[in-house]
C-alpha cells in the first residue's frame, strides 16, 4: 500500500535553541515506525531513476522495499553490497542533488527520504547485529592505502572483501580523515565513524596510524621494500586556502581546517578536560559559503560565540552549502552577510583581530563555473566588529604526497588519473577522492575508492595492460584545466 | 605505543627522552621534528629531533617544562609509553657545502642545534658552537656538544659559568676577530634568533633559524604554524621549520606565540592542582 503523502515523514531534531549549545547530533533519526511509513512512499519504479544518481549505485528501491516490510537486516545486506559506509552516507550525502533529485515522487511533492532511510537501516544494524567476518579466499598480494578518509575506507573495504591483504597508513593518531577532523560531531557522531572503521578491521584491514607517507616511507619504499604490489592514494584535500589579504596572520584568524580539527579531532570543546584549546571569541566571521563554512559557524556558536556571521561574496542563491545545513545554521542563530567580500583584517596594537574590512559586491554575468561572477560595488567599504575570523574558502590536495617520484599532478596540486581506472602516471599507483578532484563530497570520494579497488584487482591479475604501449599499464587521459 | 627507553634530567626543567621508534630513526635528519601525544586527552606537541640512532632504533628528544604536556612528560619514567609519536616531519636543514659555521643555541635551543653541529663537524667543517644559558645550573649537554664541534663557547647571562654576556656579543667578537663564517645557524628563543639575524645581516652572513610555532597536525593541514618569510606566508611544518633568518618576520612570530598562553597556563595549573590536591584559584 503506497503512502500518498506529498511530504517526507519529518526527521526528529533537537530544538535549535538547545542544540546550539551542545555537540550532540542535530537529527535524532527515524524510529522503526517512521521508517516503515516513509518507505511506503516509494513507488518501486521499474526503471529505478534514483539509483543512477548514486555514485556507488546503492540498490535503493530494493532496500526500501525491505524497510517497508520491516526486514531491516535484509535491507542492510542489500545496501552493503555496494556501500561500505551507509551510516555515514545516510547523514552527509547531498541526496538532494543525487538519488532524491531523480525520485519520481519529487515531481509532485517531496522525494522519498532515501538518505534518512539509509541512515535508519545502518543505525538499526549497528545496534542490533554484528558484522560477521565473511569467508573469502585470501590472496597473496598486499595493497597499501594511504590516508583513511572516505575514498580510502571504501577502497580498503572492497579490496579486503576480494581477499587482498590491505594496510591503511594514516598520518593522524586516529583513522577516518575528514570524517573525524572535519565534519562536526553534531552532524556525524565520531563513535559511529569508528564503528564503521571497526567493521573494516573485522574484514582484516590493518590500520597504521601516525604514518606520514612521504616522510616515514615514500611510495617507492612501500612498493620496493615493504612488499606492497599496489598503492592507493586517498590523501584528500587538506591544504587550507587563505585569501592573501592583509591581516591574515593576526591572532584570531584560523583556517576552517585548524578550527574544526581542534574541535572535532582534538576535542577542544572539552578543554581543559582535554588538553587542546581553541579560542572562539565573542564575535566570529566565517568567510565562505560551503558546508565547511556552515560547520565552522555552527561550531563557533556552540562554543559560546555571541554573534557568528557567514560572510559570502555571492548571494544566498549561490551558496554551495547543502540547503539543509544552511537552514540548520539559520535556525541556530547564525547571521549572514551576503554579497560581501573581506578586503583586510584589522588588528589591535597587540596583534589581535578587531574588525573585518569588507566591500559590497554585485552579481554580474556567469563565470566558467556557471555561477554569477561577483564584482565590487565602488565606494562600499565597511567594517564588521569581530574578534575571530575563520577562513573557509576551500582546500587543495595535501602537498606532501606530490613529492612522489613519477606522480603527475596538475598545477593546483590534484593528482592526474585515468578517469576509468583511477590509475596515476606511476605504475601500480592509483588515486581517488579529493586528492584527485579537489574538495568534493564524501560519496564521490567513496565512488572513486571503489572504482580504484576494482581497477587494482584487475591490475594485480595483469588485466589492465595497455596493448599499444607495453611499457605503460594505462593510457592516462588528462582532464582539461 | 612508543616506549621510553632512556630518560635523563639535564637540568631542573630540561629532560632528555630516548624513544623506541625504529622507523623514524631510520629516516630522521638534522632539523626535522616529531609530534607526540602523551595520552588520549592529550594535545599534539611538536619537538625537534635532537638525535637518532638507527642501530638501536631510538629517537632522542629534549624538552623544557613549560606547559601541561611537558609537565606530564617530565613525570614519565623509563619503561613508560607515549601514545603517539609521528615523524620525521618538516624539511631537513640544508647543510651541504659549508666550510666554516657558527652554530648558536639559546637554552634548550642548544639541544636542537646540536644535530646540525654534529653533522657538519663530522663531515669535516669548522664548527664554532656558541651556547647561551641564563646561569650555570641550566647548562645542558656540554660534553656531547664539545665532541660535536671545533670549539664550544658557553655563555651565561649572569657570568656564573663561561663568559658573561649574550650569544650575539660572542658572535660579534668572533666575526670581528676575523672568523669568516659562510653560515650561521641560530636556534633558540625568538628574541635571540631575531637579534642574531640583525647582527648577521650587517655582516651579510647567511643565517638559518628554526621556527617552532603553534602547530596541530604537522603535515600542512591546519595552517596554525603560519610564519611570514620574505613577505610570504609559509607553513613552518612543511615549508620549514628552517627558514632564512633574514627574511623571517620575528615580531609577528612573537605575537602569534602569545595566542594560547592563557589556555596553556590554565591547563598546567589545573594539572598541578590535581597532583597537589590544591583548590584551583580561578575556578
Amino acid at each position: 500500500m503506497v503512502n500518498l503523502s506529498q511530504n517526507k515523514v519529518p526527521m526528529p531534531e533537537q530544538d535549535p535553541e538547545i542544540r546550539n549549545k551542545n555537540f550532540r547530533e542535530v537529527a535524532t533519526g527515524y524510529t522503526a515506525e517512521m521508517a516503515m511509513e516513509e518507505a511506503e512512499r516509494c513507488l518501486q519504479c521499474k526503471h529505478k531513476p534514483c539509483m543512477s544518481g548514486c555514485p556507488v549505485r546503492v540498490r535503493i528501491p530494493e532496500f526500501i522495499e525491505k524497510v517497508a516490510e520491516g526486514n531491516f537486516g535484509e535491507a542492510y545486506d542489500l545496501i552493503a553490497t555496494t556501500n561500505n559506509l551507509p551510516a555515514i552516507c545516510g547523514r552527509v550525502c547531498p541526496q538532494e542533488n543525487q538519488c532524491e533529485q531523480l525520485c519520481v515522487r519529487a515531481k509532485k511533492g517531496e522525494p522519498v527520504a532515501i538518505g534518512r532511510l539509509e541512515r535508519f537501516v545502518a543505525d538499526w544494524y549497528m545496534s542490533n547485529r554484528q558484522l560477521a567476518k565473511p569467508e573469502v579466499e585470501k590472496k597473496e598480494q598486499k595493497v597499501a592505502v594511504i590516508g583513511s578518509g572516505p575514498a580510502s575506507l571504501a577502497c580498503a573495504g572492497d579490496l579486503a572483501k576480494m581477499g587482498y591483504e590491505v594496510t591503511i597508513f594514516e598520518a593522524f593518531h586516529v583513522p577516518g580523515g575528514v570524517l573525524m577532523y572535519g565534519i562536526p560531531e553534531f552532524r556525524l557522531p565520531k563513535a559511529l565513524v569508528q564503528m564503521e572503521i571497526a567493521n573494516l578491521k573485522t574484514l582484516g584491514v590493518e590500520i597504521r596510524t601516525n604514518m606520514v607517507i612521504g616522510k616515514i616511507y615514500d611510495v617507492d619504499e612501500l612498493m620496493q621494500e615493504q612488499g606492497f604490489s599496489a598503492v592507493f592514494i586517498g590523501t584528500g584535500a587538506g591544504l587550507p586556502s587563505f585569501m592573501k589579504i592583509p591581516g591574515e596572520n593576526l591572532n584570531g584568524v584560523y583556517s576552517a581546517n585548524e578550527f574544526l580539527t581542534r574541535i572535532n579531532l582534538m576535542k577542544a570543546y572539552k578543554f581543559p578536560d582535554c588538553d587542546t584549546p581553541v579560542r572562539v571569541g565573542r564575535e566570529v566571521a566565517v568567510i565562505g559559503g560551503g558546508n565547511v563554512a556552515m560547520d565552522a559557524a555552527r561550531s563557533a556558536k556552540r562554543l559560546g560565540a555571541e554573534e557568528v556571521y557567514i560572510v559570502y561574496r555571492r548571494s544566498e542563491e549561490e551558496l554551495p552549502a547543502r540547503l539543509e545545513e544552511y537552514h540548520h545554521a539559520l535556525e541556530e542563530g547564525i547571521k549572514t552577510n551576503f554579497l560581501t567580500n573581506p578586503t583586510e583584517i584589522l588588528g589591535t596594537d597587540e596583534g589581535y583581530v578587531r574588525a573585518l574590512k569588507c566591500v559590497e559586491m554585485e552579481l554580474g554575468v556567469p563565470d566558467a563555473s556557471g555561477r554569477k561572477r561577483s564584482v565590487i560595488k565602488a565606494g562600499s567599504d565597511f567594517e564588521i566588529e569581530i574578534d575571530t575570523v575563520i577562513m573557509a574558502i576551500g582546500q587543495s590536495p595535501n602537498p606532501l604526497i606530490r613529492s612522489t617520484k613519477g606522480l603527475e599532478t596538475q598545477n593546483w596540486g590534484g593528482i592526474v588519473v585515468d578517469s576509468d581506472s583511477m590509475a596515476t602516471s606511476k605504475q601500480g599507483v592509483f588515486a581517488g577522492g579529493d586528492a584527485v578532484t579537489g574538495a568534493a563530497t564524501v560519496i564521490l570520494a567513496m565512488g572513486a575508492g571503489k572504482q580504484a579497488a576494482a581497477a587494482i584487482d584487475k591490475y594485480l591479475h595483469g588485466l589492465l595492460e595497455d596493448p599499444d604501449n607495453p611499457a605503460c599499464f594505462f593510457t592516462v587521459t588528462r582532464p582539461d584545466n | 605505543m612508543y616506549k621510553i627507553v632512556n630518560k635523563q634530567d639535564l637540568n631542573p626543567t630540561v629532560s632528555l627522552l630516548k624513544i623506541a621508534a625504529p622507523e623514524i630513526a631510520r629516516k630522521a635528519k638534522p632539523g626535522q621534528f616529531i609530534i607526540l601525544r602523551v595520552d588520549d586527552e592529550g594535545e599534539r606537541i611538536p619537538l625537534t629531533i635532537a638525535d637518532h640512532d638507527n642501530e638501536t632504533g631510538t629517537v632522542t628528544i629534549v624538552f623544557q617544562l613549560v606547559g601541561k604536556t611537558t609537565r606530564q612528560l617530565s613525570e614519565m619514567k623509563e619503561g613508560d609509553y607515549l601514545l603517539d609519536f609521528v615523524g620525521p616531519l618538516g624539511k631537513a636543514t640544508e647543510l651541504d657545502g659549508y666550510k666554516k659555521i657558527a652554530v648558536i643555541g639559546g637554552g634548550l635551543g642548544s639541544a636542537i642545534a646540536w644535530p646540525q653541529a654534529k653533522k657538519l663537524f663530522h663531515e669535516g667543517a669548522h664548527v664554532d658552537m656558541i651556547c647561551g644559558f641564563r646561569n650555570k645550573d641550566l647548562i645542558i649537554l656540554e660534553e656531547e656538544m664539545k665532541q660535536s664541534c671545533t670549539r664550544l663557547i658557553i655563555t651565561t647571562d649572569d657570568g656564573s659559568n663561561g663568559r658573561q654576556g649574550f650569544v650575539t656579543d660572542i658572535l660579534k667578537d668572533l666575526i670581528d676577530q676575523g672568523n669568516e663564517y659562510d653560515l650561521v645557524i641560530a636556534i633558540g628563543p625568538l628574541i635571540m634568533m631575531k637579534f642574531v639575524c640583525k647582527l648577521t645581516l650587517e655582516y651579510k652572513i647567511k643565517t638559518i633559524v628554526s621556527m617552532n610555532p603553534v602547530m596541530v597536525d604537522g603535515t600542512g593541514m591546519c595552517g596554525g604554524c603560519r610564519v611570514t618569510v620574505g613577505g610570504e606566508t609559509k607553513f613552518a611544518c612543511v615549508d620549514g621549520p628552517d627558514f632564512d633568518g633574514h627574511l623571517v618576520d620575528f615580531d609577528e612570530a612573537m605575537r602569534r606565540q602569545q595566542f594560547y598562553k592563557k589556555d596553556e597556563k590554565e591547563a598546567l595549573d589545573r594539572h598541578t592542582c590535581r597532583l597537589t590536591g590544591e583548590e584551583r584559584a580561578n575556578g
